[in-house]
């Protein structure tokens, strides 16, 4: 039942960054972009997601919980010394969550409508950024349980080249995901073009961004490389992922919404599972050497067991629902779109 | 402020923020509900338009109820790290049949607010019933976690270390019943009243005077069944607490010295230096009955109970006074407007009606942050009573006054945005939603 629970751990991540990347990612294209464009981005990021952008982000929780239920000195560890990120992390919730709703729910349209857009694309990029610095510091071997001086326990444990780089790096994969999700959302050609470009900038976005996460971890000593490449599924994955990019690069004006939209999920997918498959099932390395293993800290058999209970019991109702809602949605606008025609 | 103090205040601050949007989205949806049935039903564009117009309410509530609690799932953990390394194991089983309860709202609101005209009407209107129910699930289920913490069950505590852990024992413990109750009951009085009160207002004020008219209805009726029957969930309640957390229930009562026949103590000024409480008016034999059945009965004092286990008791006393006295106030209105309905119906013309119901606007949730302090305070110095400590409990990190800083104003600053929000939402229901009486049934396709 262990792996069960591990199972679903691992998926609610994997599906946040899908699905939680793909709808900050829009925010964040929404900040990059001018004057119309940017208006166009928000009408179509709002009726692509309006539907699904709660749902989006209850992975997250999902998580959380499978954390503190399962894994409890795990969450505690990282949430002493990752205190300042995860705050940083919460605030960037809280105003992306209520700035969207504001700003769709506001029976009036005025003035108010700016302030919401900008609370709304900062935090689609801050958010991120935070997820990102957080997902580093598990791995830069920063926290240290022994400090004994602020900075050391509570700053450095996350604030270092190496979580500025990844985090930049979280921002890029969502504006990256958003823009190959909203290609197939508009109908137009010029808007299709558009859309393909902004997917352009972002690969290579990522791709400098990626670089410098190599760079920081070099600077920051840490075997990055190794843990990618020094493991066969590591090398597998890293080469599915460049050979999709490659297959996406070349498919993207090509009008195949559905096959690009799977080549960049397979993509972050690999890159995920490259960075996390060496360590498993270790999930927090530490500055002493030791690390927390999700086998080691599991809770008791009986913990264990009715969380895994919970959990599929739990997608049995949520799975088809969730999936009955996309299906809807989809399938609502094709025919709405046909009868424009 | 000292971390201690500030990591309280600023838990106390994200429920108590959390608390009111958390009974709106569950509540509302009932409303909605039935409005949306009378519209399928009769065909009358009024309750279309008041279905659609709360339905506004319940985004703009879910929402920020939804982010406010991912916070709170954050924080547990930012501020309390001790408690939930050791009770997020034992405790966390309703959390986890939460995420499913919460996930399910979070689909069915999407069929819902994004599924007008594109779904049979009767399958849109169930999946807004369905966010009402896995709603009002999320609560109890979170109200059972919390009521762990003042009954602890499904673990041996034995030398500092906890054993035998059972989940499902523990998320039945023996205060969920009467705390998840009595929490529902609250939301429904809370929520019903403020909606009936600010439609009352409109109807005073004359505007689309249909509209609140009828949307008043359906809220008032929820409002005043539940604040009938809260008291009843009251009573279970407080027999409970008086097993369960003696030093708790002496608190809520300023009960000071153990003794037979023990007064109800209503008002007055606690002097905790001296154990007593003076100007308060005192019914004898009350309280013995209330915590026991029997009027002769004795009650628990705080003097039996070891005084570094005392709860703050003045705080504790004023929350439940302030608790009952406006669950009363809400009960009396209640019947008032039950004699309305049922015999008097030539007072549903009168403008006194509505008046008091908009006096009443803000009672519920008043007494819902109350009762929550009475819960909440009156548990202490415990954060798992009996257990654990909540100074043991707190982060080792330093600086969380600048945290709480920080949340206060957000909080702060949302709260503003959100009553500006519904200003605007209630100002704009004349453009929106103007009907003319005669356009009052036109049938739907």
């Amino acid at each position: 039942m262990l792996y069960v629970v591990i199972a679903f751990l691992w998926a609610s991540i994997w599906l946040y960054l899908l699905l939680g990347g793909a709808d900050f990612g829009a925010g964040i294209i929404e900040l990059i972009s001018t004057g119309e464009n940017r208006n166009k981005t928000r009408h179509t990021m709002y009726r692509a997601i309006g539907p699904i952008w709660e749902a989006n982000h209850m992975w997250l929780i999902i998580a959380i919980v499978i954390l503190f239920v399962g894994f409890p000195h795990i969450y505690t560890t990282m949430s002493i010394f990752v205190h300042i990120p995860l705050t940083a992390m919460l605030l960037g919730i809280i105003a992306r969550g209520t700035a969207f709703v504001f700003r769709n729910y506001d029976a009036v349209e005025d003035n108010m409508q700016k302030i919401y857009n900008r609370i709304f694309v900062y935090s689609s990029a801050i958010t991120p950024f935070f997820l990102g610095i957080i997902a580093a510091s598990t791995v830069s071997r920063k926290i240290d349980k022994e400090a004994d001086d602020f900075l050391s326990a509570y700053i450095y444990s996350w604030l270092n080249g190496f979580g500025i780089t990844v985090g930049l790096f979280t921002v890029c994969i969502c504006g990256f995901l958003a823009a190959i999700y909203i290609i197939g959302e508009v109908n137009t050609k010029e808007d299709k073009e558009h859309f393909i470009k902004i997917a352009k900038k972002m690969v290579v976005a990522a791709f400098i961004s990626g670089a410098f996460v190599f760079l920081a971890a070099h600077l920051e000593q840490i075997p990055l490389l190794d843990w990618i490449f020094g493991h066969w599924v590591g090398n597998i994955a890293i080469a599915a992922a460049s050979i999709s990019l490659i297959v996406l690069w070349l498919t993207l004006d090509k009008n195949k919404d559905i096959l690009i939209r799977l080549l960049a999920g397979f993509q972050i997918s690999m890159i995920l599972l490259a960075a996390t498959y060496t360590h498993f099932p270790k999930i927090v390395l530490l500055k002493d050497g030791s690390a927390l293993s999700l086998i080691d800290e599991a809770g008791l058999n009986k913990t264990i067991d009715s969380l895994a209970w919970a959990l599929l019991l739990g997608s049995i109702f949520i799975l088809p629902s969730l999936f009955y809602l996309l299906y809807s949605f989809e399938n609502k606008k094709n025919t709405r779109s046909e009868l424009r025609h | 402020m000292d971390d201690f103090l500030a990591a309280r205040s600023q838990m106390a601050l994200s429920l108590g923020f959390h608390i009111i949007f958390a009974c709106i989205g569950m509540v509302m949806p009932f409303f909605m509900a039935v409005a949306h049935y009378k519209w399928l039903r009769t065909g009358q564009q009024v309750y279309k338009n008041v279905t659609k117009a709360w339905s506004k309410g319940v985004a703009i509530f879910f929402a920020t109820g939804a982010v406010s609690g991912t916070v709170l799932s954050f924080e547990l953990g930012l501020l309390w790290p001790t408690f939930m390394e050791h009770a997020g194991p034992i405790f966390g089983m309703p959390f986890s049949l939460e995420g499913t309860a919460f996930f399910i709202e979070a689909i069915a609101l999407g069929f819902f607010l994004y599924g007008w005209d594109k779904f049979n009407p009767w399958f849109h209107w169930f999946t807004g019933v369905v966010v009402g129910i896995s709603g009002l699930a999320s609560g109890i289920l979170v109200v059972a976690a919390n009521a762990w913490m003042n009954s602890p069950a499904g673990f041996d505590y034995i030398d500092g270390q906890y054993l035998h852990i059972d989940p499902i024992e523990a998320m039945f413990n023996d205060a969920w019943f009467s705390q998840a109750l009595h929490m529902t009951l609250a939301a429904f009085v809370a929520t019903g009243f403020a909606v009936a009160g600010v439609h009352a207002l409109m109807v005073l004020k004359g505007r689309n005077i249909l509209f609140h008219q009828k949307a008043f209805r359906i809220a008032a009726i929820f409002g005043t069944v539940a604040a009938v029957l809260q008291p009843l969930s009251g009573d279970i309640s407080a027999k409970d607490v008086a097993k369960r957390q003696p030093a708790k229930l002496a608190a809520m009562e300023a009960h000071f010295h153990t003794e037979k026949s023990a007064p109800l103590i209503i008002g007055g000024i606690v002097n905790e230096e001296e154990a007593q409480v003076n100007y308060a008016l005192k019914i004898p034999g009350l309280l013995s009955w209330m915590a026991h059945g029997d009027s002769q009965k004795a009650v628990t004092g705080l003097n039996q109970i070891p005084k570094e286990d005392h709860p703050p008791v003045a705080i504790t006393h004023y929350s439940f006074q302030v608790m009952v006295g406006l669950g009363m106030l809400m009960m009396l209105l209640a019947f008032i407007y039950f004699i309305a309905l049922l015999k008097k119906k030539t007072w549903l013309s009168g403008k006194w009606l509505y008046k008091l119901f908009v006096i009443a606007i803000p009672m519920g949730f008043i007494a819902i942050e109350a009762g929550w302090m009475v819960t909440e305070i009156g548990r202490q110095p415990w954060i798992i009573h009996g257990v654990m400590r909540t100074v043991d409990a707190v982060t080792p990190m330093p600086g969380i006054a600048y945290s709480f800083y920080i949340f206060t104003a957000v909080y702060i600053s949302l709260s503003l945005i959100v009553m500006f929000l519904l200003y605007r939402q209630i100002k704009m229901v004349s453009k929106i939603y103007d009907v003319h009486d005669d356009e009052l049934t036109i049938k739907h396709a």
